[in-house]
């Protein structure tokens, strides 16, 4: 059984454009000029229960408009969306009690007070009893290793406690399906692999969904099995890691060191030369030919050492990232 | 939605937000001050004699403009700024994803920064009645207790046409900006300004029509233990609400629609 299911889902929005200047201004205020923007297009997936799916995509890609239509904060222009059996823009109190949304950049955590409060008023608003809402407090609250800063102003708080607060507070009615945007957003090494573990931890204890965006590819790679790539609005990947890998990186890296200096035009034939720096040699060859040059390679050449890896998943997304942004700066000169 | 669920919520919402206001108390007592226009306008209807020539004493006047001093203090309505703020920076996002409506969230902030006003008006009454003798009275048990109760139906009358005005935010980022054009209509026809009875019975007729003498007038006059007919305003607010609450529940709905969750 699915709990989150996106047909052809979309989301189009309509801006007004305006150009610098007095000129433009007036213009801008006699006649409006607007434009539809499609900011996801006819993206279909589906999750299933338990499962932690990482959702990636450079800025403006799409994801957080997903995120909106999956918590119901947005209504979808088009497609159809069934999370933990309801339509999320119908906000149903049954649907809302089985989600949660966690946002790096924004908070539900009242500033000028204890988060115990707002953990107060959550719990009645879902309607918790006071001794299991205490008791489900203090269990989270070991979990992410809180405990007086609780009783602090939010306010007074480091960004790493408060965001472990957040997530207790989010947590607190045993949600089943979580979405968290940016989770670890502006934390430091320490912080953000305390939230890593916590968010690990409470998928494997609880069987909770997650569906996790973030621009760090380490808590990609540390938490997400499967991920879901958005570009240009457009579902781009829906798989493995591994998977995405070979979708992005046709080639593999082979690493050698060698026994004698040779010249670089003597690997030409073997597959893309990254590097050769003395002894050190680094080519890029194509996966379905991997076999056949590495061995042409040992037999060709004396090897004192070899290595064959994937090119690192930051470098591949970020490369991908980039070639967006640099065609849409391309487009808007 | 149990009774003991309804009442768990309610509790728990003005306790936090009450002492959330405590913290802001500074700033309470600042708005607090800023409230004393009937104050200014007994000072300028007493100078002038015109109460008198409009067939009211002066004991009238300054039990009416005190009244109505104190009723403003009550139902002061700022929903429509924070609101617009917050739709503004994305905090309105994770109250839309919580199994009750945000407004009651504003609702209980707004009662308990009327709580919160209780002593800075008290105190304020208190300096009053030391520089002029003979202003403060004890108002009758049925005036006092009418009068209370005309407040704060005069009060969520007030919040409920904010809500209708509110809810333009999700159309326009600057919806606070009609909430400053109603500020017109409101003074001049709420007996803010002058006593509805000081009005021209033309002028007071049409004044009746619209929902702001209710919010004003009608309970000062009830705690001032003027005549009026109490069964008239009541219903003339319960009237009011009913018609206001579905057009706010529709556009509510209507503008939810539309909600793009800007900055979250």
């Amino acid at each position: 059984m699915t709990i989150i299911q996106a047909r052809n889902l979309s989301k189009s929005y309509r801006i007004s454009e305006k150009q610098p200047g007095l000129a433009g201004s007036m213009r801008h205020l006699v006649r409006r000029v607007h434009r539809d923007v499609k900011a996801v297009d006819r993206i279909s997936f589906s999750i299933e229960p338990g499962e932690f799916v990482g959702f990636l995509g450079p800025n403006g890609a799409g994801k957080t408009t997903t995120l909106k239509m999956l918590t119901g904060l947005i209504h979808p222009s088009a497609g159809e969306l069934e999370v933990a059996g309801h339509q999320p823009w119908r906000r149903q109190g049954r649907f809302l009690r089985q989600i949660t949304l966690v946002m790096g950049n924004r908070q539900q955590l009242i500033w000028d007070l204890p988060a115990l409060d707002t953990l107060q008023v959550n719990s009645a608003v879902y309607g918790l009893e006071p001794v299991a809402a205490a008791r489900r407090i203090r269990e989270l609250a070991e979990m992410l290793e809180l405990g007086p800063e609780l009783q602090r102003p939010v306010r007074k708080l480091s960004l790493g406690q408060r965001m472990k607060a957040e997530l207790l507070a989010a947590l607190l009615h045993s949600p089943s399906v979580l979405f968290l945007d940016e989770p670890t957003l502006g934390l430091d090494v320490n912080a953000r692999a305390r939230v890593r573990d916590f968010l690990a931890e409470y998928n494997r204890q609880t069987g909770a969904t997650v569906l996790l965006t973030s621009h760090d590819m380490g808590d990609i790679t540390a938490l997400c099995p499967r991920v879901l790539l958005i570009h240009q609005g457009q579902l781009f990947h829906d798989g493995s890691l591994p998977l995405l890998t070979q979708r992005l990186a046709p080639c593999r890296q082979v690493r050698l060191e060698l026994a004698h200096l040779h010249p670089t035009e003597a690997f030409a034939n073997y597959g893309q030369i990254e590097e050769h720096r003395g002894h050190l040699l680094r080519l890029l060859v194509p996966r379905d030919q991997l076999t056949v040059r590495v061995a042409a390679l040992l037999e060709r050449f004396s090897v004192v050492d070899l290595e064959v890896a994937d090119p690192p998943i930051e470098e591949l997304v970020g490369g991908l990232f980039r070639s967006q942004e640099a065609s849409a700066a391309g487009e808007s000169a | 939605m149990s009774l003991r669920h309804v009442g768990r919520v309610a509790r728990a919402l003005l306790v936090s937000q009450y002492a959330l206001m405590l913290e802001y108390r500074a700033e309470i007592m600042l708005w607090a001050l800023s409230g004393v226009l009937p104050l200014i306008m007994l000072g300028v209807w007493s100078g002038s004699g015109a109460g008198v020539q409009a067939g009211m004493s002066a004991q009238q006047l300054s039990r009416y403009f005190l009244s109505a001093f104190l009723v403003r203090q009550f139902t002061v309505v700022w929903l429509i700024h924070v609101f617009e703020e917050d739709a503004l920076q994305g905090r309105l996002s994770p109250f839309l994803l919580q199994p009750l409506a945000p407004l009651w969230r504003y609702l209980a902030a707004h009662l308990s920064e009327q709580a919160s006003r209780v002593p800075i008006v008290a105190v304020m009454l208190l300096v009053l009645g030391l520089l002029v003798p003979g202003l403060l009275w004890i108002p009758s048990a049925q005036s006092l207790l009418l009068g209370l109760v005309a407040i704060q139906a005069a009060f969520l009358l007030r919040f409920l046409l904010q809500v209708l005005i509110t809810t333009l935010c999700f159309w326009s980022e600057r919806a606070a900006a009609l909430d400053r054009l109603l500020l017109i209509p409101y003074l001049f026809l709420s007996g803010l300004v002058a006593p509805l009875e000081t009005f021209p019975p033309g002028v007071r007729l049409l004044a009746m029509a619209t929902p702001f003498p209710w919010m004003v007038d009608f309970p000062a006059r009830l705690l001032a233990g003027a005549p009026v007919n109490a069964a008239l305003g009541f219903t003339a607010i319960a009237a009011w609400s009913l018609l206001l609450l579905p057009i706010g529940r529709r556009l509510w709905r209507a503008g939810l629609r539309r909600y793009s969750a800007m900055g979250a």
